[in-house]
């Protein structure tokens, strides 16, 4: 019986022995040679960036010229203030703008300056006595008899950072302080709300992140009409000419592009790189029939019609192989003989002046009608007519916004360049906007995605993608809050570069989907046999010992 | 404004019967893209094209598409000879640094434009010949390391290539000469090549400057009896089912030729209308004359305004001259470890020798022997003046052999070597990999001895003291042969088989295991065997009667 018994207790250690080593050396085994390589990501800061709280800094100079501010005034004034404003958009993003004041008074260069005669000529000097930083706004008050400003004109808005403004009618004697500065802080405000940003800028350029209601058809058409924000854009300027037996078109797209197009580039490269280029295409014609129409004598594409026209044109544009940039289409189009004149009518049947209408992110198409009676023709074109349409329809597609200025502001006219200082701020503060919210959203996604889907490898240059994404986000957030715009943008712009391309990594694809039955359905056979005796033993063992325990409890008891 | 265009249709009756037709479109660049200006403006030249060229510095670009093989014996010389598949072979710019990552990522943006699978060049079909392809434009460079040259030979040709071929046209297919590619006529022919060159030429007689030449050439040959329908003659509108109108307006030359060599007065055949231009010229060794139908002049259309060519043969197939360079190519071998390729080099020309460069290029997984390479013409050994030999790196590059061989006149010399089947990882097979793999063309490049140097008692009237030196400017001439790509078999597994091993092995481990563990943990204990039956029944009767029991 003993011998039975020391038998059944070797039998039952040996069962124990296999258990132990399968569980202790075979499951990490397999844990360990079936598993994917997952590369560490930043998952902490990622979900950080997920709740966006971006603060946006301006520093803002208020002026006083000679007369406007009383001495005792002058004394007293606090040099500084800064208001913030908050603004929650939704359950994850805060916004907050921060507008830090200075107030001081003119210096004598600056009050010899605003003697000029004109506004013009005062904005041109004002800018030659100082340079203000990239994101900055200087207003000068000036007094209230001023010949600076014309009648009903407050404010005159010029072409660097600068904006004079007419001092209103409590500043006189008698009036405190209090009054004198909350009456002009909400002039202040007004002219902030035209030179850098206003709130519904940003929250449009946040439409990334943020699912906004627009409240009317027209904030969703403007929201939809400029191009996404990229590093980089490609502008093509093509001529259509499908009738090249009888028109010989002549464009001098070289001299036209360094004269109109090459300075508003210049200008905006901070913002993204450009590339151009020009092309001929023949026999390209319009996917619609235009109709003709007694009343004018001419042909008319209606508005309506107009959705149809790009599609059998863009087939022969030629996508650009070579960049994965979005292209900006600029078609210029010469009706063939039998279908000219052409005009393009609006919705109320009327011809529109510009004869050129723009499709949102797209480009625009203008028709250029020549006539000659006897073909086949000589045609130069004149690109000065051709060139004011496409510059105004690249300044929409860029998102250069020119919304109507509040009444009694006046708009100095802008330099050669077509783009006036403050105006690129305001595309650079929600071009930054936008590009963070790009970015966080692609980086969240993914980190979402991997953590989703625990069969994708994450490889080393994916992460240092991620971390170098977040990383430059990080960046980019830090210098919107101490406001420099400028370096704001680059973080942000590569930001978006090392978010997309670890979105993007073609190494993410790979046994993307691997599903566990299949495994399983593998792993059966020899997972199966293997475990229902080890289990059923330990089984066996442990209600052995349970009823031993009992027994012993009856002896004692 | 140096930018021109030129298009121009050559029409060769075939002794055959069969009629090729090749098609040239040339457009010239006048422009520096070299300098890297971002602004770049295209008038005639497509910009889709442009654009690649100037972003990856691009010196030579040469691509083709081929459905078919060209039947050398048959048919004679092509103007432009491709080897079945698709064929692309670039030379760089010498500023450029990262050549292979240049070429990975040209071949990507080439196969989107062309909506072809270049992108299935990569290293393990990529070589740099050292001799065979030297650059057809201006310029010296000759450091092979800016050159690279892959085949796929398995491409499959159509549609699809053909239309981004004809978006390149300035005219497109609405005018001009390219009216007449209709598809479905095109593909329905025994052999079909489109072709892309771009290089680099003088833009003038002294060369002061270069303009960068486009030249885009379709090939393709109609066969007499699937699409002759049993008459012996051709039309334009019966090959290509449209007829020509006009000239493309922005062509400075559109023209159509006509082969009329062998047929001086019409014996042959009777192609109307006539005209009565002609025009020769030298073609690869040899003398051709022309009828030339010029599209920019209204008189050529007649009074029907429409040009549609007939051809109609009289004399039935004639013996024609036989090409005076061929090769062709096979594996030779049986089972599935080893083989042997044969490679035939023929030279027709009875009494000239002349050498010719090799080029093989053969994937990785045939492992060749090199060192059985062995060169016999008319059963001699034939030791090849140059050899450039690089061997495979596994999943890396293949083979690249080049050679240098003297071909003995009237001759045929064989080039061998054996080579072994590599076993491939199961995600390495191609699918339908029962199809067997393709290994491309060898390329076949020589200086040929002219044949109007060879014909010295000729009949035709020429001056007698032009005759005398055989080395007159046309005394030889450069061609290209392509053989056929070969097909291999490699060994294939049952690809349901990893599955099946996996169930096998952890059944048979199971099993062992299982075993093994009932003798490790079982209690094994002595057991009396019971009484049998009698024993048993010995025992009851034994209780009943009361006497003790067994």
């Amino acid at each position: 019986m003993a011998a039975i018994e020391v038998e059944r207790h070797r039998g039952r250690l040996a069962a124990l022995a296999i258990a132990v080593v399968v569980i202790a050396v075979g499951v990490p085994l397999w844990w360990k040679t079936t598993e994917t390589y997952r590369a560490w990501l930043p998952v902490t800061q990622i979900n950080q960036l997920a709740q966006l709280q971006l603060q946006l800094s301006v520093e803002v100079e208020v002026v006083f010229s000679r007369g406007t501010l009383t001495a005792e005034h002058q004394k007293k004034i606090d040099p500084t203030h800064t208001r913030l404003e908050e603004h929650p958009v939704d359950e994850t993003t805060v916004l907050s703008y921060r507008y830090e004041t200075r107030y001081r008074t003119a210096t004598i260069m600056e009050e010899d300056a605003l003697n000029q005669p004109t506004a013009a000529e005062t904005d041109e000097s004002l800018h030659l006595l100082s340079e203000s930083p990239c994101g900055s706004v200087v207003i000068y008050v000036v007094p209230e008899s001023t010949t600076l400003l014309p009648e009903g004109v407050s404010v005159y808005v010029g072409q660097r950072r600068t904006a004079l403004l007419r001092a209103g009618r409590p500043m006189r004697v008698g009036v405190g302080l209090k009054e004198v500065l909350a009456h002009l802080e909400t002039q202040v405000q007004q002219v902030l709300k035209v030179m850098s940003f206003s709130h519904s800028d940003i929250t449009a350029a946040l439409s990334d992140r943020v699912r906004l209601d627009y409240s009317s058809r027209e904030g969703l058409a403007d929201s939809m009409r400029a191009f996404k924000s990229s590093p980089g854009y490609e502008i093509t300027f093509s001529l259509l000419n499908p009738d090249p037996k009888s028109h010989h078109l002549h464009w001098d797209i070289e001299a036209a592009v360094q004269s109109y197009i090459q300075p508003l580039l210049s200008k905006l490269a901070p913002v993204a790189d450009f590339s151009l280029d020009s092309q001929i295409l023949y026999y390209a014609v319009l996917g619609v029939n235009p109709r003709f129409d007694p009343s004018l004598n001419a042909y008319t594409l209606n508005a309506d019609s107009l959705s149809h026209v790009i599609n059998p044109v863009e087939a022969r544009l030629g996508s650009s192989a070579a960049s994965s940039n979005p292209v900006l289409n600029f078609l210029l189009y010469v009706p063939d003989a039998r279908h000219s004149p052409l005009y393009i009518t609006d919705h109320r049947k009327y011809t529109v002046v510009s004869n050129a209408f723009s499709s949102p992110r797209w480009g625009g198409i203008m028709v250029y009608n020549v006539n000659g009676t006897e073909l086949p023709v000589h045609i130069n074109i004149d690109m000065t007519r051709v060139m004011g349409v496409f510059l105004a329809q690249l300044r929409l597609m860029l998102g250069v916004q020119s919304s109507t200025p509040p009444p009694g502001f006046l708009v100095g006219p802008c330099g050669p360049a077509g783009l006036a200082d403050w105006e690129l701020d305001r595309l650079l503060w929600s071009r930054s906007v936008e590009n963070v919210a790009t970015a966080t959203t692609t980086i969240t996604s993914l980190a979402q995605l991997l953590d989703q889907i625990g069969n994708i490898v994450i490889n080393d240059n994916i992460a240092e993608q991620v971390s170098a994404a977040v990383a430059s986000l990080q960046l980019a957030v830090g210098q919107l809050e101490a406001g420099n715009l400028g370096l704001a943008l680059q973080y942000s712009k590569e930001a978006i570069l090392h978010s997309e391309r670890a979105f993007f990594d073609p190494s993410l694809l790979h046994l993307l989907y691997f599903p566990d039955d299949q495994k399983f359905a593998i792993y059966i056979p020899l997972f199966l046999p293997m475990c229902v005796p080890i289990l059923l033993s330990l089984l066996k063992m442990a209600a052995e010992a349970r009823q031993r325990r009992r027994e012993r409890q009856d002896k004692k008891e | 404004m140096g930018d021109q265009f030129q298009e121009e249709l050559v029409i060769r009756p075939l002794h055959s019967g069969d009629i090729y037709a090749s098609f040239q479109f040339r457009t010239m660049w006048d422009t520096d893209f070299l300098r890297g200006s971002k602004v770049s403006h295209y008038r005639l030249f497509p910009k889709s094209l442009g654009q690649v060229i100037s972003k990856f510095s691009v010196r030579e670009l040469h691509i083709s598409f081929t459905q078919g093989y060209w039947r050398t014996m048959q048919w004679g010389q092509p103007f432009l000879p491709s080897p079945p598949g698709a064929e692309l072979w670039v030379w760089f710019q010498d500023t450029v640094t990262d050549v292979d990552g240049a070429w990975k990522e040209l071949t990507n943006v080439l196969s989107g434009i062309f909506c072809a699978s270049l992108n299935f060049i990569d290293s393990t079909n990529t070589v740099q010949p050292s001799a065979s392809f030297k650059p057809l434009g201006l310029g010296n460079v000759t450091d092979q390391r800016f050159l690279r040259y892959a085949v796929l030979p398995r491409e499959i040709v159509c549609t699809e290539n053909l239309t981004p071929w004809k978006k390149l046209l300035p005219c497109g297919s609405k005018a001009g000469l390219a009216v007449l590619m209709k598809s479905e006529k095109l593909f329905h022919s025994s052999f079909h090549s489109q072709a892309l060159h771009f290089r680099p030429v003088c833009q003038d007689w002294k060369c002061k400057s270069t303009v960068w030449e486009l030249r885009q050439t379709l090939n393709v040959v109609f066969d007499l009896h699937t699409s002759g329908q049993g008459k012996r003659e051709w039309s334009l509108f019966k090959m290509f089912s449209r007829t020509l109108t006009e000239a493309c307006p922005l062509a400075s030359s559109s023209k159509v030729y006509v082969d009329v060599t062998d047929n001086p007065q019409g014996e042959l055949f009777e192609l109307s209308p006539t005209t009565p231009l002609l025009s020769q010229a030298v073609v690869l060794g040899d003398r051709r004359t022309y009828s030339v139908y010029d599209l920019t002049n209204q008189a050529t259309f007649g009074q029907t305004r429409s040009l549609n060519m007939l051809l109609r043969w009289r004399a039935a197939e004639r013996d024609m001259l036989r090409p005076l360079l061929h090769g062709e190519r096979y594996v030779a071998g049986y089972g599935l470890q080893t083989g042997e390729i044969h490679t035939l080099m023929y030279n027709n020309h009875p009494y000239r020798a002349f050498p010719v460069l090799l080029l093989d290029t053969v994937p990785w997984y045939l492992r060749l022997y090199i060192h059985t390479l062995t060169v016999t013409s008319k059963g001699r050994d034939n030791k090849p003046s140059y050899i450039h030999y690089q061997p495979s790196k596994d999943r890396l590059r293949p083979h690249l052999l080049e050679m240098l061989v003297q071909l003995p006149p009237n001759s045929v010399t064989e080039v061998t070597m054996q080579f072994e089947r590599a076993l491939l990882k199961w995600t390495e097979y191609t699918p339908d990999p029962n199809h067997g793999f393709y290994v491309g063309s060898s390329v076949i490049s020589a200086l040929v001895p002219s044949v109007v140097a060879m014909d010295t008692n000729s009949t035709r009237e020429c001056p007698l003291f032009s005759s005398f030196f055989p080395c007159k400017e046309e005394s030889s001439y450069f061609m290209r042969v392509y053989t056929e790509p070969l097909l291999v078999n490699l060994p294939t597994p049952d690809f349901s088989m990893p599955y099946n091993v996996i169930c096998l092995t952890c059944t048979v481990v199971a099993v062992g295991y299982g075993s093994l563990y009932n003798l490790l943990t079982r209690t094994f204990q002595v057991e009396e065997p019971s009484p049998g039956l009698a024993k048993r029944l010995a025992n009851i009767i034994r209780r009943l009667r009361g006497v003790p029991l067994l």
